[in-house]
């Protein structure tokens, strides 16, 4: 209190003039920037939107030209003669779907852990950086992985190997949101549960889990949006198949399909990897905006 | 009064958010050089009728004021009327301290440097007399390139009053400027007000009603967006002519 | 009798509780054993190239695969120009597209512009490799290229990197692409951690009359600046690691070159091209060093921004 009274007893005996003189050039200047930052922020959102709507423009233009009934019903052709996609259609819905069946319940678990046991020791943590580089690993690399540890020691490649890569990329982000739901769901939940008496594993998969469940579905539909687009894993664990396949084998897949035609200089392969892309783009956006719906749905009745 | 001791003069305000009617046809005078106490219960409009007085709501889509504000004789709601250059003249603090994520320093010549080309000796001479005008500088003449964050709750606020003194406007608005600190801190901010209000006008908002008691040489109770009493606070708290009013300040209600 | 009774149902549930805690830790031990078989494995993969070739192979520029010299020069500079051309162009916008939906936006515009640049990141990067290959590169290489290598090629320092043929793909079509890529990624970022900024603080800054740019660049920034350097490190991963679009873009060349309109190669796409066609130990074990060398580039790009975010949350949170 004492140095404010002396502070007080200072500050009276240096007035000020009652009005500073604010310079019109200064203030011009800023207005200029000001503007001029401004424009340039509304020419990046043009220049974001032009992108959006060239590349899907672009795909509507080409790819439902090349959409029929054929492209559901017959398998890939040689070049020159007329098939469809169903073989590479069956092979990603297959993959994607073991894919995900494996890597979901992996990731639950761990996300658990994270979540309800991770305060303290150093796994947690570990886990935590790891998980995250992960999240962002080149998917080529987890490719490359899988070969090396699955495809050599079978022999060849085959569906059950682009299944597994297609998990791991599944992995980290099902960790991720589930770990992150689990925390939103208030301590009060859990330790209404507890007081009753309820064992740890009754109250996380009964109670907490069940009340971050809508989250975790989205982040799962997160993750299997993003598998049905990934190409480069698969380049060398599912490899390709010009006909139908089992899960032991060699097996066809969209965007690897897709790369191999539009790669080739056949007009016929390229209406069919532009038919697949509209199939892959649009079947992976619905994906993104079910789950976004979800999750909004879940933070507005909170 | 005459006109030229009135700073703000409110006439037939209005203010909609979005449908909703929240200033009912204000009319006041907030004079110069005095401080002019708002109190009444939350929700009562006191807030949006303060931040009317900078335009400050034009910042969020919806919100509409009608009638008009003179300032110092100009409508400052008209449209010609450039809101940088407003603000730069009516100063605010807010019910939070809010120091920005950089120096004390550089907290106090933000404002400064906006309008004014001042030279390094010039600054330094002005960032010390807002400070002393804060009651600030004792506490830190020694740590001026600290980051305004690392002050106890009650210096931030302070230092938010220096910022807001620095750029010297002419009508201070203070909204809550205590409800977030301890009766120590709120003690110093008291003591502040009645120091500043030599050089400025002040417009106080607060939900307390022994501060306005304590720091207001006019108060305006308002309830539902309605000025309900406007006079010179001796005696709307010793003798309040309305009913409503005397039952808010003796604490029947609200 | 129900004592006993109870004692047990206890006991069972202690015991289905440790089960049940062991049985989620070894899964996260998993997710942490997983990064270490990455590592293994391909460092197995590549231990006949390293061997052979030492660390010269990171300085070697040679890619023949008939006589079997290999080095991983070009691919990793073509990945690097690559990554750096993206963050150039895509940084700016994205911070342009976040500024714009925060402050400028008119709040109708707000949700649909939104959802539109979230819609960018959910393409398959397969599709702006299609796109990038069959529509941009063919109006880039007639259009734009030709003015360019005549206007810029002959500036005097930064002249050799307009150099190549106008050919629409290259190195600096590969990072356009890219860029436009990243760019819904670090923009929602930067857009999520704008928002969260107090109303009040900003508030204070316009209230001393300041501008929103002034706003944005001296309170709204600085106050987020680990979130935006954490949303720009995510999308140089992202860059780093893409396969596909790079792939039909880049125009797969392993000779040397610093035109940026010239054909170049990145890690992703030499592995995207060559790896299942490779035979011979030297060849294949190169090709899993380069991925190697990948996954270790975008590891310490994410340790370095991890490190980067913790001191910038001590240094707020410290006195000075």
């Amino acid at each position: 209190m004492t140095t404010n009274n002396v502070a007080r007893t200072d500050k009276a005996s240096k007035p000020m003039a009652s009005q500073p003189h604010r310079s019109r050039a200064i203030y011009a200047r800023r207005r200029l920037v000001n503007k001029f930052n401004m424009f340039g922020a509304t020419l990046a959102m043009a220049f974001g939107l032009f992108w959006l709507l060239w590349i899907l423009w672009t795909l509507l233009h080409y790819g439902l030209s090349g959409l029929s009934m054929d492209v559901f019903t017959k398998i890939t052709p040689p070049p020159g003669s007329a098939g469809g996609l169903a073989n590479a259609i069956a092979g990603s819905l297959q993959m994607t779907f073991f894919g995900t069946l494996i890597g979901t319940p992996v990731g639950i678990l761990a996300g658990i852990y994270l979540a309800e046991f991770g305060d303290r020791g150093w796994l947690a943590p570990a886990t935590r950086f790891i998980n995250d580089i992960l999240l962002s690993a080149p998917s080529i690399v987890i490719g490359l992985f899988i070969y090396e540890v699955y495809v050599i020691s079978v022999g060849h490649f085959s569906g059950w190997a682009g299944s597994l890569a297609l998990a791991l990329l599944v992995i980290p982000v099902v960790v991720r949101t589930t770990e992150n739901m689990l925390r939103l769901v208030p301590g009060s939940l859990r330790e209404a549960a507890f007081a009753l008496g309820a064992p740890q594993w009754k109250v996380t998969l009964l109670v907490t889990l069940r009340a971050a469940k809508s989250g975790v579905i989205t982040g799962i539909l997160l993750a299997v949006a993003r598998i049905s687009g990934e190409t480069a894993p698969l380049l060398f664990t599912a490899l390709n198949n010009q006909f139908w396949s089992n899960m032991n084998q060699p097996m066809a897949n969209l965007p690897i399909v897709i790369f191999q035609f539009a790669m080739s200089p056949y007009e016929d392969w390229h209406h069919l990897a532009w038919a697949g892309s509209i199939l892959i783009t649009f079947s992976v956006l619905t994906l993104n905006i079910v789950a976004r719906w979800l999750g909004s749905q879940k933070s507005q009745s909170h | 009064m005459t006109t030229n001791d009135i700073k703000l003069q409110v006439n037939n305000l209005n203010f909609y958010y979005g449908k909703f009617h929240a200033l009912k046809n204000i009319n006041l005078a907030i004079p110069t050089g005095k401080v002019t106490a708002f109190i009444g219960p939350s929700g009562c409009g006191k807030s949006t009728l303060l931040r009317t007085f900078n335009r400050m709501f034009e910042l969020y889509p919806g919100m509409r004021a009608e009638g008009e504000i003179l300032f110092d004789g100009n409508n400052l709601l008209a449209r010609n009327v450039d809101v940088n250059m407003l603000r730069a003249k009516v100063g605010m603090v807010f019910q939070k301290p809010t120091p920005f994520p950089m120096s004390i320093y550089d907290n106090i010549t933000f404002g400064v440097k906006l309008y004014e080309n001042l030279n390094r000796a010039e600054m330094d001479d002005r960032v010390e007399w807002a400070l002393r005008k804060a009651a600030l500088w004792g506490e830190v003449k020694d740590k001026l390139k600290q980051s305004g964050n690392s002050l106890s709750g009650g210096q931030q606020q302070r230092l938010c009053i220096a910022r807001a003194v620095a750029t010297r406007p002419e009508v201070l608005l203070l909204d809550e400027p205590t409800s977030a600190l301890d009766p120590i801190s709120t003690g110093h901010i008291e003591e502040l007000i009645h120091e500043l209000k030599e050089d400025y006008t002040i417009a106080i908002v607060t939900h307390n009603m022994q501060q306005a008691a304590r720091v207001s040489d006019y108060t305006a109770y308002m309830y539902l967006g309605e000025l309900m009493e406007f006079g010179d606070t001796d005696s709307i708290f010793t003798a309040p002519k309305r009913k409503e009013t005397e039952d808010y300040i003796t604490g029947k209600f609200g | 009798m129900e004592n006993t009774q109870n004692a047990a149902h206890l006991k069972r549930q202690m015991m289905l509780d440790a089960l049940f805690r062991l049985l989620t830790r070894s899964f996260a031990f998993l997710v942490l054993a997983l990064l270490l078989g990455i590592l293994l494995s391909l460092l197995i993969g590549a231990l006949p190239t390293i061997k052979h070739f030492g660390w010269g192979f990171l300085t070697s520029s040679d890619w023949d695969p008939v006589s079997e010299k290999f080095g991983a020069l070009v691919p990793i500079f073509g990945t690097l120009v690559t990554s750096v051309i993206a963050l150039l162009i895509g940084v700016p916008i994205s911070f342009g597209i976040a500024l714009f939906l925060t402050e400028l936006c008119p709040p109708m515009l707000k949700r649909p512009l939104g959802i539109a640049v979230e819609l960018l990141a959910g393409i398959p990067s397969i599709i702006y490799g299609m796109w990038g290959l069959f529509v941009f590169a063919p109006l880039f290489g007639e259009y734009v290229q030709p003015w360019v290598l005549e206007n810029m090629g002959d500036l005097p320092l930064v002249g050799f990197l307009f150099q190549g043929a106008p050919m629409g793909i290259g190195m600096f079509t590969a990072g356009l692409i890219l860029a436009i890529m990243v760019i819904p990624f670090i923009s929602s970022v930067m857009r999520d951690v704008f928002e969260v900024v107090p109303p009040m603080l900003k508030e204070s800054a316009y209230g001393l009359g300041g501008t929103t740019w002034e706003v944005v660049r001296h309170v709204v920034l600085p106050f987020t600046k680990t979130g935006v350097v954490g949303g720009i490190m995510l999308g140089l991963g992202r860059a780093l690691g893409e396969t596909m679009a790079v792939t039909f873009v880049i125009g797969n060349s392993s000779n040397f070159s610093t035109g940026l309109f010239d054909a170049g190669n990145s890690i992703a796409s030499t592995l995207a091209n060559e790896f299942a066609e490779a035979n011979g130990e030297l060849y294949l074990g190169s090709l899993i060093e380069l991925g190697l060398i990948l996954f270790f580039i975008t590891f310490v790009v994410l340790a370095c921004s991890k490190l980067l975010l913790l001191r910038l949350k001590k240094q707020e949170g410290r006195a000075s």
